[in-house]
């Protein structure tokens, strides 16, 4: 146990020392006291930009530690969110069906992720076509979900309804003594993501400092020279590939259980570019940058979408292409060797 | 001297081009063996065959016995064979520390990991560099670092591509120690090389491969003075060829 705490920090992950975790521990306890100073509806919303930051430390890990481009992580979001709505609408709530939906879909997820990262890997595809394959899976989903409209198109009592998407399954239901707890979009549910998210974020850093996220960035940094120092690189990279679809996959059932409801848009070629941007924006390289830097391009995002429209999109490609060229390993990555740069003078001094 | 290191018949074409012709070559246990050739002479494909980069149209790679022909690169370097490749294959974004701890975690952790790291910095006079990103080091660093990392693994045979290729004459030498050193604790090295002098330095047994065959094999002072070598080296192939046919 010790040996895995040590593991939070290290080589691969930004942020060390006690400052560091004092920081974490206060933005914590921040986000604990959130909800007694903030209303239901901006909870609830806070909610859902929680939902989104699994997929994006998903593809952290596949891309910025492993090098692999996955351009269609949204097809793991898509296929989960489905799969979670056909087992909830079929069996439904009791008994804490939910969470067992939830683990059911993603490991779905992270069985698909398993069988197309082999054919990817073990075929030794790699760079812009490792890209271009996901991507093209992804939107394989999408056009094929969008044509299930028709009554025929069903999977028991769950319709998939074509491009309106299916709706109505049950929020997350958690069985308790005196009455199940509904994880309604709100409070409740904004602390089961949060505490899900500091674990899986904790989680990472330990994957990423351990013998494992080693060898996933020698992979990145020079592939043949890991294969030399003995290493099994394609097992390695599928290994990341299905731990971050996988967090793909758990991000689609969250959402749809935050909306009860999910469509085929969630896998289209806008869905897909997105993770792209908040991971690269924040800085793909660190779990703790990417974290930071998702929720910060989805609160702008979503400012952008209501006060303006349809340029949100427009300002999210300028915002890839500036950051791209100014900041090419991320805007938090940069601030934040910006600031050890200044400590560590402060301290010289 | 039982061969660690052999092949049989080694057969590597391109196309129309037959790079490799049937070569049977063996490495000694715990002997520095020295693959020399003039440009062209199919030394770099031969060195993929034997670490599996290639796969070869016909005949046998076998260590210690056993026929890896059919075994994946790291497959090969799990059971003891260690490369260092022409250009320098360090991780240029990790620290040189770093690099040597992706080694080296094969087998070992914690404070022994540490001291290992430690005393091999040392051992390649790169102490001073340890914080630095690998890829700010000179060239010269950068190919002591790799080999640092091949002999992290703790091999029973290290493959050397050109690994004094862009050093001064002192790092040269430096690296020739470092090869000695090595083959004193018993590894048996097979290097690719160009710089005699280098050659002359660690060599107990030297093979000159031309046009994809072994062309002449002796110690270091019977390659130099054989003047067939001289000839093929200042680019007078078809007289040699034809004195090794008949």
């Amino acid at each position: 146990m010790r040996r895995l705490l040590r593991r939070l920090e290290g080589p691969q992950t930004l942020g060390r020392g006690p400052a560091f975790w004092a920081a974490f521990a206060i933005v914590l306890a921040l986000a604990i006291a959130y909800p007694s100073f903030a209303d239901g509806y901006t909870v609830g919303n806070t909610a859902y930009f929680f939902c989104w930051v699994f997929m994006a430390l998903g593809l952290c890990l596949i891309w910025g530690y492993g090098g692999a481009l996955s351009f269609g992580q949204t097809a793991f979001f898509g296929l989960s969110g489905y799969a979670y709505g056909v087992l909830t609408l079929n069996v439904g709530a009791a008994y804490g069906f939910t969470i067992a939906a939830v683990v059911l879909a993603v490991a779905l997820a992270a069985g698909f992720a398993a069988l197309l990262g082999y054919f990817l890997f073990f075929g030794r595809i790699g760079g812009v076509f490792l890209g271009i394959i996901t991507l093209s899976v992804t939107l394989a989903l999408e056009r094929f979900m969008a044509q299930t409209a028709g009554p025929d198109w069903r999977i028991g009592a769950a319709r998939l309804n074509g491009y309106n998407g299916m709706s109505g399954m049950p929020p997350l239901t958690v069985p308790w003594f005196d009455g199940d707890i509904v994880l309604f979009p709100d409070v409740a549910l904004y602390y089961g993501l949060l505490g899900l998210l500091v674990v899986t974020y904790l989680g990472l850093r330990i994957l990423v400092n351990a013998r494992f996220g080693n060898v996933l960035v020698a992979i990145r940094e020079n592939p043949e020279r890991a294969e030399m120092l003995g290493y099994d690189v394609r097992r390695y990279q599928l290994g990341a590939f299905v731990i971050g679809s996988a967090l793909a996959g758990l991000s689609g059932t969250l959402y749809t259980a935050w909306g009860q409801y999910i469509t085929p848009s969630s896998m289209g070629l806008t869905a897909a570019a997105l993770p792209v941007i908040w991971v690269a924006v924040g800085g793909r390289s660190d779990v703790t940058a990417t974290l930071v830097g998702t929720l910060a391009v989805l609160g702008g995002f979503q400012a952008l979408t209501i006060y303006g429209s349809q340029y949100a999109l427009v300002v999210m490609g300028l915002l890839l292409v500036v950051v791209v060229l100014a900041a090419p390993e991320g805007l938090v990555v940069a601030l934040m060797r910006g600031i050890a740069r200044l400590t560590r003078k402060a301290a010289a001094r | 001297m039982t061969a660690i290191l052999e092949t049989r018949g080694l057969d590597k074409h391109f196309g129309g081009l037959h790079v490799t012709n049937g070569v049977d070559f063996s490495v000694g246990d715990g002997e520095v063996h020295c693959l020399i050739g003039p440009n062209g002479a199919g030394k770099s494909t031969f060195f993929r065959l034997l670490i599996g980069e290639y796969t070869p149209e016909g005949g046998q790679v076998l260590y210690r016995g056993e026929d890896i022909t059919a075994l994946k690169p790291f497959e090969r370097v799990r059971r003891g064979l260690s490369v260092k490749f022409q250009v320098p294959g360090i991780f240029p974004g990790l620290t040189v520390a770093h690099n040597l701890e992706i080694a080296l975690q094969h087998h070992l952790e914690g404070a022994s990991l540490s001291s290992e790291i430690r005393r091999l910095l040392d051992f390649l006079n790169l102490k001073e560099a340890a914080g630095e990103r690998a890829g700010t080091l000179s060239h010269g660093q950068k190919q002591w670092l790799e080999i640092g990392m091949a002999i992290s693994l703790k091999p029973r045979l290290l493959l050397l591509d050109e690994p004094t290729a862009g050093m001064s004459p002192a790092e040269t030498f430096a690296t020739g120690e470092m090869v000695q050193a090595l083959n004193r604790d018993g590894v048996a090295i097979l290097a690719i090389e160009h710089d005699m002098a280098f050659v002359r330095q660690i060599a107990q047994r030297v093979t000159v491969l031309h046009v994809g065959r072994i062309f002449a094999q002796g110690s270091t002072d019977e390659i130099v003075a054989n003047e067939a070598v001289a000839a093929i080296y200042l680019g007078e192939t078809e007289a040699p060829r034809r004195k090794q046919d008949a």
